[in-house]
C-alpha cells in the first residue's frame, strides 16, 4: 500500500538524464541483455503475486465455496455452491442483508466524515506551519505523534479514555468541569459512531498533515509574493495559490485515506473488543463477525469480493471524474 | 486514463483489495519429538500468573519423559480464533485446552485426535473420568474429541458484609428473592448484581441455564436452532431485566467483558455475583474466602410447565491434541500427565476448580464451601450445554445479541419481549 503515499512529481520532471550519447558503448544484444528487466522485477512481481492477487484470486473462489467448520480443514471437500453467498448476504429482505446495507451506510458516513476531518486539520495544520518560526520543529514532531504511535496501544489508551466509569473523558465532563449531568456512554449507543469517528480522526490527520506539508514545500515563494503584489489576502491566496498547487497532492491523498478508512479494521476492533455496536459496525468488523465469529467463511469472502469491487468502482469515478476536470483545466 | 493515473489507479486496487487478502497465521508445530507446544487457557488471575503456575509442572513432565512443553497462555477473548485458525491451517500447536462446550464445534472441523476406548486407556482409561465431564468433551454418540482437565460450575457468590448491612441473613434462592434482595442492596453507589454484559460467550452461558429453566431449548433433536421460541425469549428477558427493569445492576456492566465483574463483586461494588471457581481470582483481588458466601445459583419460584432444574451448564476445561502434531505419542502422554491424580489436585486447588478424574478428589482442598456447592451443582442440577457443532456459533450470536439488548438497557431504551424476540430471530437467522 505504501506504494501509493509518495506524491507524484509530474509537474517537475528533470530534463531526461543519460542520454544514450552519454552512455558508453552498449553492450552486444543477447538474451542476458533481454533478460535483466525481467529479473530485476521478478521480485516484485513474485511478492506482489503472492500478497495480493493470488489471495484475491483464493478469496474470490472462497465466496463461491460454502466454507463452514465442516470443510475448513479440506477446502477441497467444501460443496461449490456458486453465487449462492453472494445471493445470501446481498439479499435486502434477509436479516444479513439489511445488517449488510446498515453496515455500508455506517462505513460510508465514517469514511466521509473521517477523511474530511482529518484533511480539514491536516490543511490548517500545514498552512499554520508552512512559514518557519521558534518552535515549529517541535509543532510538528507533535502534530506526527499519533501517526508513529503503534494503531493497538493508542486504541486501547482511548477505550480506557471512554470507559464510562473509570474513563478519563467522563472523569473530567461530569466530575470536573460538571458539563453534563448523568455520565454518558462513549462506547455503546449512539455515541460509540462520534467515539469512533474521533478515534479515527485523531490517528488519521497526521498523515493528511504530513504529505500537505511535503506538498506545500513545492509552492515556489515567488507565487505568494506576486499574489500579495496583486492584492490578494489569506483566504485568496489559499483559494487561488496553495489549493491548486495541492492538487496533484490531494488527487492521491484524499483517495488513499478513504480507502484506508473504508477497510479500517484496526481502530474498531481495539476500540470495541471485536464485536462493535450496531451504531459503529463498520463493514470490515462486520465481514470478520460474519466469517470468523459464525465460521462461516463463504459468507464472509462473498462480502470482501462484494466490498471490493464497490471500492474498485468509487476509484474509477473519482480518477475518471478528476482526470477529466485535470484535462479541462489544461 | 493517463499513465500516471493508472499508476494511482492500480494501487488504489491493491489498498482496497488488502480487505480480501487476509490470510491465515502460521505457527508454530513442534516437528522434534522431544518437544511439544501447548496453548493453556487463562485459568488464573493473568496470563503470567498461569505460566508462573504451569512452568513447574512443564519442568516436571520433561524430567520425566525428556519431552520439553512450550506453553503460551491464550487469552479467551483469541482462544477460538486462534484453535479455529490451527485447524483451517494444519499448523499449530500440539497439545490445548479449549472450552467444554466447544468440543463438538471444533471436534466437527476434524482437526482433533479422537479418544476412542483405546486412546482413552493410553491416558489413563475412561473409567477414571467423572461422567458428567466426559459427556461434554464432544457430540454424543461419538469418541470425545478431548479430554477433561478441569470441571467447574456456576455458583452465586454474595458479600457476607453488605448482606449484612442490609439486613439479609441467607442468600437468595429464586430469582424474585434476587431481584428483591438486589433493590435493597442498590444503595449509596453500589450495586445488587455485578454482570459481565459485554462478553457473548458469559451471557450465552446465562441463556442457557435460563432457557432450561423456562423450559427453552436452543437446539430441537434435530440440531437445528430454536432460538426465538417463547421460553428463550422469556429467559433472556428475565436476565437483561436485572439491569433494565430491577435496576439491581450497574448500567457500567454493558461495558464489561474484561472480568470487571469479578472486580466489582471484590471491592464491594457490587453485592453479588454469578460465576465459575471465582474463589482463586477474589483472593488475588484481595477478597479473602470469609467475605463472601458461596451459594447454589437460584431458581424460578413458579417454573412455567416444562421448566427444568437447572442451575448450571457442566463447566470446564478440556485438553485436545491436533491430529497434525508430529508427536502424537508425546501429545498423549503429556495429556496422561496432565490428568494424573496428583497434577490434577494441584492444579484444580490452585485454580479452585474441581478435579475431572474420580481418583483425585479426596484432598481437604476440595470440601471448602465453594468446592462443595460446585460438586453438589455439578452432581445434581448442571447439565450440558447442546453438544452439537454449531454451539460455538450460538455462544457467538445469542451472547453478542444480549449484548446489544444490555447496551439498549443502559442507555435507557426499552427492553420488551418484542425486541429480545427480535433479537432473537435475527440471531437464528444468521445461522447456517
Amino acid at each position: 500500500m505504501a506504494t501509493s503515499t509518495t506524491a507524484p512529481d509530474a509537474d517537475r520532471r528533470e530534463p531526461r538524464a543519460g542520454s544514450p550519447a552519454r552512455r558508453p558503448a552498449r553492450r552486444p544484444r543477447g538474451p542476458r541483455r533481454s533478460l535483466l528487466p525481467y529479473l530485476l522485477l521478478a521480485p516484485a512481481i513474485v511478492l506482489e503475486l503472492a500478497i495480493h492477487v493470488i489471495p484475491m484470486v483464493v478469496g474470490v473462489w472462497m465466496s463461491m465455496l460454502e466454507l463452514t467448520q465442516f470443510h475448513i480443514r479440506d477446502w477441497s471437500t467444501a460443496p461449490f455452491i456458486g453465487f449462492e453467498n453472494y445471493r445470501a448476504t446481498l439479499d435486502l429482505n434477509s436479516a444479513a442483508g439489511k445488517e449488510l446495507l446498515h453496515s455500508f451506510w455506517i462505513t460510508l458516513a465514517y469514511s466521509v466524515l473521517s477523511v474530511g476531518f482529518a484533511w480539514l486539520l491536516g490543511i490548517s495544520a500545514a498552512v499554520v506551519l508552512q512559514r518557519p518560526f521558534r518552535g515549529r520543529a517541535i509543532l510538528r514532531a507533535l502534530f506526527l505523534t499519533p501517526y508513529a504511535l503503534p494503531v493497538y496501544a493508542a486504541v486501547i489508551t482511548w477505550s480506557f479514555l471512554l470507559q464510562r466509569d473509570t474513563g478519563l473523558v467522563n472523569h473530567v465532563l461530569v466530575d470536573q468541569l460538571g458539563l453534563l449531568g448523568e455520565r454518558p456512554f462513549w462506547l455503546i449507543g449512539d455515541n460509540s459512531f462520534w467515539s469512533l469517528l474521533v478515534v479515527s480522526v485523531w490517528r488519521n490527520w497526521p498523515f493528511a498533515f504530513l504529505c500537505l506539508m511535503a506538498g506545500l514545500q513545492n509552492v515556489p515563494g515567488e507565487m505568494y509574493e506576486a499574489a500579495a503584489i496583486d492584492g490578494a489576502g489569506f483566504w485568496r491566496r489559499l483559494r487561488s495559490v496553495t489549493l491548486p498547487m495541492l492538487r496533484p497532492v490531494n488527487l492521491v491523498l484524499l483517495l488513499v485515506l478513504f480507502l484506508w478508512t473504508f477497510n479500517d479494521f484496526n481502530t474498531p476492533f481495539v476500540l470495541f473488543g471485536g464485536s462493535a455496536p450496531e451504531q459503529a459496525d463498520l463493514i470490515s468488523i462486520h465481514i470478520y463477525r460474519s466469517s470468523f465469529k459464525t465460521w462461516d467463511f463463504g459468507s464472509g469472502s462473498a462480502m470482501s469480493v462484494a466490498l471490493l469491487l464497490f471500492l474498485l468502482v468509487v476509484s474509477a469515478v473519482y480518477l475518471l471524474i478528476t482526470n477529466r476536470r485535470r484535462d479541462d483545466h489544461a | 486514463m493517463s499513465r500516471r493515473h493508472l499508476g494511482i489507479f492500480t494501487a488504489a486496487v491493491l489498498a482496497a483489495a488488502s480487505l480480501t487478502a487476509c490470510g491465515g497465521s502460521g505457527d508454530d508445530s513442534a516437528a522434534s519429538p522431544k518437544t511439544l507446544t501447548y496453548w493453556a487457557s487463562n485459568q488464573g488471575a493473568s496470563l503470567e500468573a498461569d505460566k508462573t503456575i504451569l512452568q513447574p509442572e512443564l519442568d516436571k513432565f520433561e524430567k520425566q519423559t525428556g519431552i520439553k512443553v512450550t506453553v503460551e497462555v491464550v487469552p479467551w477473548s483469541d482462544l477460538l480464533n486462534r484453535l479455529l485458525a490451527a485447524a483451517a491451517s494444519g499448523k499449530g500447536p500440539d497439545v490445548v485446552n479449549i472450552g467444554n462446550t466447544w468440543s463438538a464445534s471444533l471436534q466437527a472441523t476434524g482437526a482433533m485426535v479422537e479418544f476412542d476406548d483405546a486412546t482413552l486407556q493410553a491416558v489413563g482409561g475412561k473409567d477414571r473420568i467423572v461422567p458428567a465431564a466426559l459427556a461434554a468433551a464432544g457430540a454424543p454418540g461419538k469418541p470425545p474429541a478431548a479430554v477433561p482437565l478441569y470441571s467447574m460450575a456456576y455458583s452465586l457468590y454474595y458479600n457476607k458484609k453488605s448482606f449484612a448491612d442490609a439486613g439479609l441473613t441467607t442468600p437468595p434462592t429464586t430469582w424474585e428473592q434476587l431481584a428483591e434482595y438486589g433493590k435493597k442492596l442498590s444503595t449509596g453507589g453500589k450495586w445488587g448484581l455485578a454482570i459481565e454484559g459485554a462478553n457473548p460467550s458469559e451471557n450465552a452461558h446465562h441463556a442457557f441455564t435460563f432457557s432450561q429453566q423456562y423450559g427453552g431449548e436452543w437446539f430441537d433433536s434435530a440440531g437445528k436452532p430454536t432460538f426465538d421460541t417463547p421460553q428463550n425469549v422469556s429467559a433472556i428477558k428475565r436476565y437483561i431485566d436485572f439491569m433494565a427493569a430491577d435496576k439491581i445492576t450497574n448500567p457500567s456492566n454493558a461495558e464489561y467483558a474484561q472480568n470487571q465483574s469479578v472486580s466489582d463483586f471484590a471491592n464491594g461494588k457490587a453485592a453479588m455475583l454469578l460465576w465459575q471457581s471465582a474463589g482463586s481470582n477474589l483472593k488475588t483481588q484481595n477478597m479473602p474466602a470469609d467475605a463472601y458466601g458461596v451459594a447454589p445459583v437460584p431458581f424460578l419460584a413458579s417454573p412455567p410447565a416444562g421448566g427444568k432444574k437447572v442451575n448450571s451448564m457442566v463447566a470446564g476445561i478440556n485438553m485436545a491434541v491436533f491430529k497434525h502434531t508430529k508427536n502424537k505419542d508425546g501429545a498423549l502422554s503429556f495429556v496422561k500427565f496432565m490428568t494424573s491424580d496428583e497434577e490434577q489436585t494441584l492444579l484444580n486447588k490452585t485454580y479452585g476448580s474441581l478435579p475431572a478424574v474420580k481418583t483425585a478428589g479426596s484432598d481437604p482442598a476440595f470440601s471448602a464451601t465453594e468446592q462443595k456447592t460446585i460438586q453438589e451443582t455439578l452432581v445434581t442440577t448442571a447439565a450440558p450445554l447442546p453438544q452439537v457443532p454449531e454451539e460455538s456459533t450460538f455462544e457467538t450470536l445469542v451472547g453478542t445479541a444480549m449484548k446489544e439488548l444490555f447496551a439498549d438497557a443502559a442507555s435507557g431504551k426499552p427492553v420488551t419481549e418484542a425486541s429480545v424476540k427480535a433479537k432473537l430471530t435475527d440471531a437464528q437467522q444468521k445461522m447456517r
